[in-house]
């Protein structure tokens, strides 16, 4: 069953218990308001959620009662015996649906028109305005919005309702066994005996399953999990401690209990770990019906097939994964499987297969999306990357397949020749590998012509606690994650010579295969060990992988491999980019976990962001000729920029250009304008001239000046970067008039003239959004969504709470909030927060499912700055994506 | 060893007035001060982990415990230099959900001020250093300058 619904039934079983009570209560108590909102907000969580997850026969029910207490709570309608008895019977109607929901996974379809008709009919009867409420401005426009967005629904619905075949039904009882098995392993025989039939009756399942989903498991709050998890990670970081202490002494009588406490420790590690753990299925789930929709759309023959669904995973990592796999299972359908037609011609069967694959392969999870289709032609890949300058013409009949496949991870990179409404835009791979990089897993790609694809990913099981590699550089210890590091190489003193140099940069001849070298000392800006003994004498080389590159980071000790808890990088530290994580090691001391990818940037890998400005330049020049500025510097050597990013050219007498500190500035239309000389490899800075020709850049009203030696020539050229540069301040290497020209990167130097000017790394994390919600699953729902694109989240469970909260700690950029609140609503709350000095910045958005025009005015009135309906994730993360953007102008121009 | 003072806030309803009292220390000779509540404990010299390319004022981590507490010196945060002979004490404090030390030359009394009242830094003061102060109590042995401990913690 898929985890969203799971929760869905926890929290609604939940809610109807109290609900119970609370009815009766009020049948003795008809005046007590506070009791028939309580109501009213149980029945509306249950009919907003239904909405969402397209349960339209519960959602119908929930809507009708919700009308009915509704016309309750505005004191429209008399609390009577009669109406009770109305109430009570639909949320039986409820417990029905939901306890056949359950047994199911399917929503049953009984017929609930009779009771529904009647509650409506009730309602209605309200309709007539009363005497005693004449604040009430119009509640018969929010009714008719409200049936009118429950028909929407329910049309929408019915289809895949009325196309579920009994196989699904079979199979999606089958796979709640296996939820129910996982979560409570002692009764595991029991819930499967009890829930077999489930696949023959309905009916009889409905009765049978006396044992909820409730029942079996508890919930527990995620904090609780977490902290747990932290507890588990000082125990096994004492744990390793210990071990270290007693390595040395085997005869010592602690050796035993040690032995001892090391295996509970791993048992118990793996026990908290496995409360976290979700079978990967529940990311598959959405696939079939996905597979299907999309064969009907391109008309083929698909079949999917999914092993290893019970694999288990982190559920952090699961949540990263879902988007990816969905994405490259469309790709596959769209782009591997081949028309009917073309397989039949082809020989192979009609049908074509998407194979879904998972296991485990130490402490990793693998998935294997395979597809026997038509393969990717690696002629076509080879050319699209050579017009794009990814890949030289004159190498292309030497590179490999691994490496010309590779490229379909590169952004703006698809060769399907038709933009199909499913695929083909040229977006997408490239974020599945950024997604998957990002948890920390690697992506391969292998195809062949004619017979298939398959795309292999590699993810850690979990982010919590990973094995490490423990290395020293600079005298100071350092760890690696496991997954990153391809081999280790030792080169003796005399073997050393092997390392070869390329203008300066060292490279090594590891089988054949250039592998670039970087001294992790020189990274880190530590002094150089100095070898006391023969071990230092020689090289250690740790090889490891960032993306599709590999590249050596000499070391120079390697210690061993321990199994590490990480730790987040403390505030003051976060902007380093080349750290991770933080850890202890056994022996108690902290060491940094390094961040493979930050260093292989910082020392002038291909980083993403100078890679996507390149491609950005060559996809806009694709076809277009660009007028390039041509100037000259030290050593009669040609630059080039583009025209366009030019603002002005200048000339300054010398005597004009001041000395501020260490920086050159020269008064420039009533202002100060930073100098920078061309800098980088081979170039050396300007020689004076008089006057000094200066290029002006200029980015949001600042601007800086680039000091040349002479200003050459404009002309019109194609601009394709034919060479990417790991200098900084070079984006790389053009032919423009025949000659090899570098192009400077003028991102590099107005970043440099004016270092705070903008943050190069867009740190969402920075960015901290506040949710209040009262129902769990929409907390965890929203949080999930929104952590998963980076954003800090904390949510609470009311207004109070969150008022308390602020009232602390104001440091959020964002308030999400639903409307219908005990206590203080969400109208309160935003006129709280756009009242209080230090609140009033941020950025209200009303969430909610009431969606009618008169709760829209009320809101605006309030000073909600957007509103949304529950839930569409896309328009709440662009929402918050804009305003995002905005606080990092505003940051930027205060700067 | 360690001097544990109190949990930071749950002192704060027990009958001693801790709002009066301030937890001393020097720098420079300088007799500074914050208040006892944000103090979590203080520590004598610790194992620091240097931490390459951070700023010069975080001098490393060190592990409290098992929990990772990031080591500030006050002295390159004050801008003064740094001890020759550097043995500095740790005062413990967290802030938001993040612990700190900060790094001083040594730790004195917690100085009760009931019936004092603290006045405002000199105009006079450096920039810097009034950025970074809340302000002083006069005490027959000197003046007590008062630190604005979140602000301190804060120049990323």
């Amino acid at each position: 069953m898929d985890d969203i619904l799971q929760e869905f039934l926890a929290e609604s079983w939940e809610n109807l218990g109290q609900l119970d009570s609370e009815i009766v209560e009020l049948e003795k108590d008809p005046q007590n308001a506070e009791l028939i909102a309580s109501i009213f907000r149980t029945i509306h969580t249950i009919k907003g959620t239904c909405g969402f997850l397209g349960l339209s026969n519960l959602g119908a029910v929930a809507h009708s009662a919700e009308n009915v207490l509704g016309k309750m709570r505005e004191r429209m309608l008399e609390v009577s015996p009669g109406a009770i008895s109305l109430v009570l019977e639909a949320i039986d109607r409820i417990k029905e649906l939901l306890q056949g929901l359950e047994a199911t996974g399917e929503e049953p379809k009984t017929d609930h028109s009779t009771l529904t008709l009647m509650l409506d009919e009730l309602a209605n009867l309200a309709t007539a305005p009363p005497a005693s409420t004449p604040q009430q401005s119009s509640p018969a426009p929010l009714v008719a919005d409200e049936t009118e967005e429950n028909t929407d629904v329910t049309q929408v619905d019915e289809e895949p309702v009325s196309e579920q075949s009994p196989k699904d039904v079979a199979k999606s009882a089958e796979s709640e066994e296996v939820v129910i098995a996982e979560a409570i392993p002692e009764v595991q025989a029991e819930p499967a005996d009890l829930l077999a039939p489930a696949a023959v009756s309905e009916e009889a399942a409905v009765r049978s399953s006396k044992v909820s989903v409730a029942d079996l498991s508890i919930r527990v709050n995620v904090n609780v999990v977490d902290s747990l998890m932290n507890l588990v990670g000082e125990l096994v970081l004492t744990r390793n401690q210990l071990l270290q202490l007693a390595r040395g002494d085997e005869e010592s009588k602690y050796a035993a209990p040690i032995t001892h406490l090391n295996r509970v420790t791993t048992d118990l590690q793996e026990g908290v770990m496995k409360t976290r753990m979700q079978p990967i299925g529940n990311a598959w789930n959405k696939l079939p019906r996905l597979v299907r929709d999309l064969s009907q759309v391109t008309n083929k023959h698909i079949e999917l097939v999914m092993t290893g669904a019970e694999t288990e995973l982190d559920r952090t990592v699961l949540d990263a994964i879902k988007d990816p796999l969905t994405h490259m299972v469309r790709n596959s359908a769209d782009h591997g499987i081949e028309t009917a037609d073309v397989r039949k011609a082809a020989g192979k069967s009609e049908s074509g297969t998407i194979h879904l694959n998972a296991y485990h392969e130490g402490g990793h999870v693998i998935i294997e999306i395979q597809d026997d289709g038509a393969g990717i032609s690696r002629e076509r890949v080879l050319k699209k990357a050579i017009s794009q300058g990814l890949i030289k013409e004159t190498d292309a009949p030497h590179v490999t397949d691994s490496h010309v496949f590779s490229m379909i991870f590169q952004a703006g990179f698809s060769t399907a020749e038709q933009v199909s409404s499913i695929s083909g835009r040229g977006v997408g791979m490239d974020v599945v590998r950024t997604q998957i990089e990002k948890i920390g897993g690697t992506v391969d790609l292998a195809s062949k012509m004619g017979k298939g694809t398959t795309v292999r990913i590699k993810i850690p099981l979990t982010l919590a606690i990973v094995s490490a590699l423990v290395l020293e550089s600079g005298s100071q210890p350092f760890a690696i994650p496991q997954l990153g590091v391809v081999e280790l190489v030792r080169l003796s003193a005399e073997d050393c010579k092997k390392i070869e140099t390329i203008h300066d940069k060292k490279v090594f001849r590891l089988r054949d295969r250039l592998l670039p070298l970087v001294h992790l000392n020189e990274v880190l800006q530590l002094e150089e060990d100095t070898p006391e003994d023969d071990d230092l004498q020689d090289t250690n080389i740790v090889v490891v992988q960032v993306g599709e590159d590999q590249f050596g980071l000499i070391v120079s000790r390697i210690f061993d491999t321990e199994e590490i808890v990480v730790k987040p990088v403390g505030r003051l530290l976060k902007n380093i980019g080349l750290y991770q994580g933080t850890t202890i090691l056994g022996d108690g001391r902290v060491v940094m976990i390094l961040d493979v990818g930050g260093i292989f940037n910082q020392c002038g890998g291909s980083s993403a962001h100078s890679q996507s400005v390149a491609e950005e330049t060559t996809a806009s020049s694709d076809r277009d000729t660009i007028s390039m500025l041509l100037f000259g510097v030290k050593d009669n050597v040609t630059m080039a920029v583009p025209l366009s990013l030019v603002a002005r050219l200048e000339e300054f007498p010398l005597e004009s250009i001041e000395l501020n500190g260490d920086r050159k500035v020269v008064q420039y239309r009533d202002n100060l304008l930073p100098l920078l000389s061309i800098e980088g490899a081979g170039y050396g800075g300007g020689e004076p001239v008089d006057p000094q020709p200066v290029i002006v850049f200029s980015e949001n009203n600042r601007s800086m000046g680039l000091m040349v030696n002479e200003i050459k020539d404009i002309i019109d050229e194609q601009l394709v970067i034919r060479m990417q540069s790991d200098r900084p301040g070079v984006l790389g290497t053009a032919i423009i008039g025949k000659n090899a020209i570098d192009v400077i990167d003028t991102q590099y130097y107005v970043t440099r003239s004016t270092p705070n000017w903008f943050e190069k790394v867009e740190d969402k994390k920075s960015f901290r959004v506040l949710i209040v919600d009262d129902s769990m699953f929409f907390r965890q729902l929203v949080t999930t969504a929104l952590e998963t694109e980076g954003y800090t989240v904390v949510a609470r469970d009311s207004c109070i709470s969150a008022v308390e909260l602020l009232e602390k700690d104001s440091r959020f950029h964002a308030v999400i909030t639903d409307l219908d609140l005990p206590m203080m609503d969400g109208f309160e709350f935003c006129e709280w927060l756009k009242s209080q000095e230090s609140t009033q910045e941020m950025n209200v958005i009303a969430l909610t499912s009431a969606s009618s025009s008169t709760d829209q005015a009320k809101a605006r009135d309030a000073g909600f700055d957007e509103f949304l309906v529950k839930f569409n994730s896309h328009e709440l993360i662009s929402c918050l994506d804009e305003s995002f953007a905005r606080s990092k102008y505003k940051t930027g121009v205060n700067a | 060893m360690s001097i544990a003072i109190t949990d930071s806030g749950s002192g704060m309803e027990s009958q001693l007035d801790y709002s009066s009292q301030y937890v001393s220390f020097r720098v420079d000779d300088q007799l500074l001060g914050m208040p006892v509540n944000m103090v979590q404990e203080v520590l004598t010299e610790q194992v620091i982990s240097p931490t390459p390319l951070a700023r010069a004022e975080i001098k490393g981590l060190l592990n409290l415990r098992g929990q990772i507490v990031t080591a500030v010196s006050l002295r390159k945060r004050l801008g003064l230099p740094d001890l020759e002979d550097d043995r500095s004490m740790n005062v413990v404090t967290r802030v938001g959900e993040e612990s700190f030390s900060l790094l001083v030359d040594e730790v004195g009394d917690v100085i009760n001020v009931s019936g004092r009242s603290m006045e405002p830094v000199p105009r006079t003061l450096d920039p810097h250093w009034r950025s970074v102060t809340i302000g002083v109590f006069q005490l027959d042995e000197g003046l007590f300058v008062i630190l604005d401990v979140e602000t301190i913690l804060n120049f990323e």
